[in-house]
């Protein structure tokens, strides 16, 4: 089954995406930035679709959206203060800030401007039906070892976030 | 546009997958409608079922048997004031509902009520449908942030600890369920909600008597999981009255408060729905491998063709249900008092005991009988797991927020992955 | 319209890429910069995405160890993000000023 629309959808995603990225780094209030951040982390699951990545789609809603931002948003509530809103926002480096990611989106440009030549025209056709498998069979087979480790860096995460956030263990 | 309709009537997959959007509208169109009277009548049933627990009435007074009794309340919903309160943030405050009504009803795109009746089947079904019925929370803490209030600011902070917590047992369950689909003849498990129930079928049993009792506990995980997934008692400590008001929703009123009940209702369908898919064989009927000696029945519609006598039982029963439902109204017809004022409740009893006899005799006509006999075992046990909600809510005390947490990591969370652990070794020994 | 190709997605991951940075650079709200850092690890996911269809799944694959890196460092920053609000009762960056008390 051919996709629909690519063209429309990518850009209606992306712009969704970007504007509630721009939403994210410039509301005043955290609460606001946590749920534009959902925005974007749900127009990249779209974008994902469009690339035949629907199991990373579906790891992207449950785990970023359903897991990570429920995290941001309890913290949000318990360290709130309201005094944080009166406040200047930016801190005194922004100038230096915004003059050294400029400069960076100038690098990102120049480099795709010369190495669009690198990259092959041609795309791999993956199969979206085999998807979730073949991710499976990478996952166990040759990333085995990296699997295993992010599970020990999962781990040493709850522990430490226990440690941190627990007054008395 | 008649031989379009029986030219979808006759294909074999969902709308979806076709790529026909004009049936993959009727589809969301229908469910949309059908969940929504299913919530309608879901309220009656749980006013009416609750009381008789009680050994009460319940809601009498509003058409025959209360059977109004939904209609009144939506209508009281619809037109009470619905008011901002001052210092609420306006713009997620109008957000909330929307965003928990939309995750409890996307759910509902790859449940699947037949083997085509869907709106599409996804390769990732099981995993889009624990995802995106894990958007709800995001709602519930923004309604009880944006309300700026404490009661639902602890009611949402509750309820989002709860629900994070319980999702991890409910998910664990549901991965040992997919892997019981692998234990096919060709070895390849799937993520699909119409490939799970044709593991089923292919396996010859339902998920939660495979490995007794393997499944059943994974069912159990599941349905406790659930009941706190949707903040129903006896863990409903988010809304806990005699605490907290009415939780993260206590600002809420009106139309706004009509979406968060909703929402609950729907999700309550959704993650039933999920179970039923899972575990009890989705819209395959009790014993589906049984079809008994072949019969051959007079048929006026098409050719006659030969029949198992079981097949032929079991695409009855709807027809027999509705028949039973039509008696009892009947019944109740009979025995309302002889007074004038009476008349109308009578009537009104009566032309819902004919129109219910009326589907009962479309439903024995066999193109549609063939056809309705999935949905129908479908919402049959669907039906089974709303009263059982209702039924905890009258029998169990509700939890306290310790205890909650405690059987939530330290009880359910094992108990998942001892059944994984132990699905996957039986699995590879058998 | 132009087809969609790989840069168009290339280029969007960049655009995050640049608005994360700079919301790590300027911001004073902890959680701010660190919801920025997200943006920033989603921005090299649809690059990892975007390049799996050129080169097979391995960028798939690295996409999920970078959503469980995300995972493992939200569950820290924010456990640092209350053990540091509860002794100095603010969340900005800048106040961030003392090794030891």
């Amino acid at each position: 089954m051919n996709p629909v629309a690519t063209p429309f959808f990518f850009y209606f995603l992306s712009a969704m995406a970007l504007i509630s990225g721009v939403l994210v780094i410039t509301r005043k209030n955290p609460v606001h930035s946590a749920i534009a951040l959902i925005f974007t982390l749900l127009s990249l699951a779209g974008l994902y679709l469009m690339l035949y990545a629907p199991f990373v789609a579906g790891v992207q809603i449950i785990l970023y959206a359903g897991g990570i931002m429920v995290l941001f948003l309890f913290v949000i509530m318990l360290v709130s203060v309201s005094r944080v809103e009166r406040e200047s926002q930016f801190n005194k480096q922004w100038l230096v800030g915004i003059a050294a990611t400029a400069a960076l989106g100038v690098l990102f440009i120049l480099v795709y401007a010369k190495g669009k030549s690198v990259f092959p025209e041609r795309t791999v056709q993956l199969p979206e039906q085999l998807n979730t498998q073949q991710v499976a069979v990478w996952l166990y087979g040759t990333y085995m070892l990296p699997f295993e480790i992010a599970s020990l860096l999962l781990l040493v995460a709850i522990v430490g976030a226990v440690v941190m956030a627990k007054k008395r263990i | 546009m008649l031989d379009y309709v029986t030219g979808y009537l006759s294909s074999n997959v969902t709308p979806g997958q076709a790529g026909n959007w004009v049936w993959a509208l009727i589809y969301i169109l229908l469910i949309f409608l059908g969940i929504s009277l299913a919530v309608m009548g879901m309220v009656w049933l749980e006013r009416k079922i609750l009381a008789h627990m009680q050994i009460r009435l319940g809601p009498m007074r509003v058409g025959p048997h209360g059977l109004l009794q939904p209609i009144a309340d939506s209508l009281k919903l619809l037109l009470k004031e619905d008011i901002i309160p001052e210092n609420a943030d306006k713009v997620v405050f109008w957000l909330a509902p929307l965003m928990v009504v939309i995750a409890a009803f996307t759910v509902f795109i790859v449940i699947p009520f037949g083997p085509t009746h869907a709106v599409t089947d996804m390769n990732i079904g099981i995993l889009f449908m624990l995802g995106v019925s894990s958007l709800g929370v995001l709602g519930i803490i923004m309604a009880g942030w944006a309300s700026n209030s404490h009661y639902p600011l602890m009611g949402s902070l509750r309820s989002s600890a709860q629900m994070v917590s319980y999702e991890i047992a409910m998910g664990l369950a549901v991965v040992s369920a997919v892997l019981m689909t692998s234990f096919n003849a060709g070895g390849s498990g799937t993520l699909s909600m119409i490939g799970i129930v044709q593991a089923q079928a292919a396996q010859h049993t339902w998920f939660a008597f495979k490995f007794f009792p393997l499944g059943l506990v994974a069912l159990f995980v599941f349905a406790v999981a659930m009941v706190a997934e949707t903040n129903r008692a006896p863990f409903d400590l988010p809304e806990a009255e005699s605490e907290l008001v009415a939780g993260f929703h206590t600002e809420y009123s009106g139309f706004r408060w009509s979406l968060f009940f909703l929402a609950e209702y729907t999700a309550m369908l959704a993650v039933s729905s999920i179970a039923v898919t899972l575990w009890l064989g989705g819209w395959m009927r009790p014993f589906p491998s049984w079809h008994g000696p072949a019969i051959t029945i007079p048929n006026f519609w098409e050719h006659a063709a030969p029949l198992g006598a079981v097949d032929f039982a079991f695409s009855l029963v709807p027809a027999v249900c509705f028949f039973v439902l039509a008696a009892f109204a009947f019944i109740g017809t009979l025995r309302m008092p002889k007074h004038p004022l009476m008349k109308i409740q009578k009537g009104g009893l009566g032309a819902l005991a004919l129109v219910l006899a009326g589907i009962g005799l479309v439903l024995l006509i066999p193109p549609v009988r063939d056809r309705i006999q999935d949905i129908f075992w479908f919402v049959a046990k669907v039906a089974v797991f709303m009263y059982l909600y209702i039924w905890y809510r009258g029998t169990f005390p509700r939890y306290r927020f310790d205890q909650l947490m405690k059987l939530g990591w330290k009880v359910m969370l094992p108990m998942g992955l001892g059944v994984l652990i132990a699905t996957a070794v039986v699995g590879v020994l058998v | 319209m132009v087809p969609i190709t790989t840069l168009h997605y290339l280029v969007v991951a960049a655009a995050l890429f640049v608005l994360g940075t700079i919301g790590v650079l300027t911001r004073r709200n902890v959680v701010i910069i660190l919801m920025s850092i997200e943006l920033i690890l989603n921005a090299v996911n649809l690059n990892l995405v975007a390049f799996s269809r050129l080169y097979g799944l391995h960028g798939q694959v690295f996409a999920v160890f970078v959503i469980t890196d995300a995972a493992a460092e939200a569950a820290v920053g924010l456990g640092i993000l209350i053990a540091f609000f509860r002794n100095k009762e603010t969340v900005n960056m800048d106040e961030v000023d003392l090794l030891k008390w």
